[in-house]
């Protein structure tokens, strides 16, 4: 009897998480601009695809998220190595911190340095600010994921290897880097999310020419009532979902 | 340099330029005066500081710690039951974990979104109610506080499922068994066993939980309208519409520093350390 009760309060608990996203789904593909059931249609996700704004939001989105995700993941991969070797204190301190700084407080805080910066140097902001910002916040995610691995990783294996012979960098990219292989792969899919999916610090530190996807989304939300934004995030559900799921299954192997 | 230095350096770089170097000009800046045309200007002072405790400001002080208390309560209400379910759920657990996390990584910006869509004046609440009769005109369920720690507990649930789970999941269940077998029935048993070994999860949970409600911005900006204004929204409007980046600065800094604080004693406190 206590069993059941827990189990149908928790089901309620999982449905309020999920239904949101659910409802959104299913009027995606309804043929009627208003919130009333008329029939399926795939109107709303051509009308997205036909979109100019949406398809530069997307563009500009997919360059950002790419260049961000391959460069943080490489220095949040070398940096969660170097901590596992020895502790950093501050560098660990600052990543963490990072990660409950709050978006908004990150947002004006980096766009207080741009707009110092461009004092001395001839630049706007645009794609590049952006993409500065994306990796600035992502290194945290991606040291976390490789930490998480290497927490179970034997160090006895690299000693091995040097014992044999191999040079500080050989016993790293022979020995561990291959075993880490999965694990970065996950973290850079992670930070490929973090940066697609960014509103805060984006709208504060991007271009008039760098408007990103979430930015037309807010943008159009704000207008008011539209499909097209139904169809566009559920299309944004779907592809996260994958995504994240495979990243999930990497860091399991 | 050893390869380790090597390693670690673009991060201490990156981190450096883009993290501190940034919360560095913030800081001075709210020690400075805004300009005429919205600059920034000597001479310094602590006149932005001494405008955060103005009634106004500390209102919205007071309302943002309200709101996060509250989504912390209610993610606790929500959550704490959830993780025990999971918790001995056998060979399912995984799979209820994932349900928990999914929500978590799918956009915050289309789960805040999806939530107008569902409360707006024509949205799919108000559209159900007065197709069945229940109410003649729309409900106004959008800008206002509800709507906001609706939209901040179903974005931040995971938070506190998490650690609460990872508690919950090594609760020895010889415990229980010896509970029963001195008689408690099964409240007592939550009440005097569950609830005090489950602490650490609690307050990893709620900490949690509290950080991202106490800094929230989408969130209440979208489904709180104008009406709703907590802190992350004065430090946008001061950089933004307002162009006031001292006073903004100073507001940034309170909220960094709340912040920063919650999360040291939390890594502080032996209950953390329990559970990693």
């Amino acid at each position: 009897m206590k069993r059941k009760a827990l189990g149908i309060y928790s089901a309620f608990v999982l449905a309020f998480l999920h239904a949101p996203l659910l409802i959104l789904i299913v009027f995606s593909f309804n043929s009627s601009r208003f919130t009333v059931w008329e029939g399926f249609s795939f109107r709303w996700y051509r009308a997205a695809m036909n979109d100019p704004q949406l398809a530069d939001g997307l563009m500009n989105s997919l360059i950002i998220a790419v260049v961000a995700a391959l460069l943080s993941t490489l220095i949040g991969t070398l940096a969660a190595y170097g901590i596992w070797r020895q502790r950093s204190v501050i560098l660990s301190g600052s990543l963490y911190l990072s990660l409950v700084t709050p978006e908004i407080v990150t947002g004006v805080s980096l766009l207080a340095l741009f707009q110092w910066s461009f004092r001395f140097l001839h630049m706007r902001l645009g794609l590049h600010t952006v993409v500065i910002s994306h990796i600035a916040f992502s290194i945290a995610y991606v040291a976390i994921v490789i930490s998480a691995r290497l927490r179970n990783y034997d160090r006895s294996l690299e000693e091995a290897a040097m014992d044999l012979g191999a040079s500080e960098w050989h016993a790293f990219s022979r020995v561990t880097l291959p075993s880490l292989a999965p694990a970065i792969a996950a973290a850079g899919l992670l930070a490929l999310v973090v940066s697609f999916d960014d509103y805060v610090i984006t709208s504060l530190v991007a271009g008039v020419d760098s408007e990103t996807l979430p930015m037309v989304i807010y943008a159009m939300a704000r207008r008011g009532v539209s499909p097209v934004v139904n169809a566009v995030s559920a299309l944004i559900v779907v592809a996260f979902g994958a995504i994240i799921l495979l990243s999930q299954r990497l860091q399991e192997k | 340099m050893s390869l380790r230095s090597r390693f670690l350096l673009p991060a201490r770089v990156w981190m450096a330029l883009f993290f501190a170097a940034p919360m560095a000009i913030v800081l001075s800046y709210s020690f400075l005066t805004r300009g005429e045309y919205g600059g920034v200007e000597q001479p310094w002072t602590v006149e932005n500081f001494i405008r955060l405790a103005d009634p106004i400001y500390l209102s919205i002080l007071w309302r943002s710690i309200w709101i996060a208390g509250l989504s912390t309560a209610l993610c606790a209400l929500l959550g704490f039951p959830l993780a025990l379910f999971i918790s001995r759920s056998g060979r399912r657990r995984n799979l209820y974990l994932q349900l928990v996390l999914l929500p978590f990584w799918t956009s915050f910006l289309v789960r805040t979104y999806a939530w107008l869509f569902i409360l707006r004046d024509t949205g799919l609440v108000n559209t159900v109610l007065m197709r069945l009769n229940i109410i003649a005109t729309p409900m106004q369920l959008l800008y206002n506080d509800r709507a906001v720690l609706l939209g901040l507990v179903c974005n931040f649930l995971p938070f506190f499922v998490l650690p609460m789970y990872a508690t919950l999941e090594r609760l020895d269940p010889a415990l229980l068994e010896a509970a029963a077998d001195l008689g408690a029935r099964p409240f007592a048993t939550l009440r005097r066993v569950i609830i005090p070994v489950s602490a650490p999860g609690f307050v990893a949970g709620s900490v949690l939980v509290f950080i991202p409600c106490l800094g929230a911005y989408l969130t209440p900006d979208l489904l709180g309208g104008g009406k709703t204004v907590m802190l992350g929204n004065l430090v946008q409007n001061q950089f933004t519409t307002a162009r006031d980046w001292p006073f903004g600065s100073a507001a940034s800094l309170v909220l960094m520093l709340a912040s920063a604080l919650l999360l040291a004693s939390l890594m502080r406190s032996r209950m953390a350390r329990e559970l990693t």
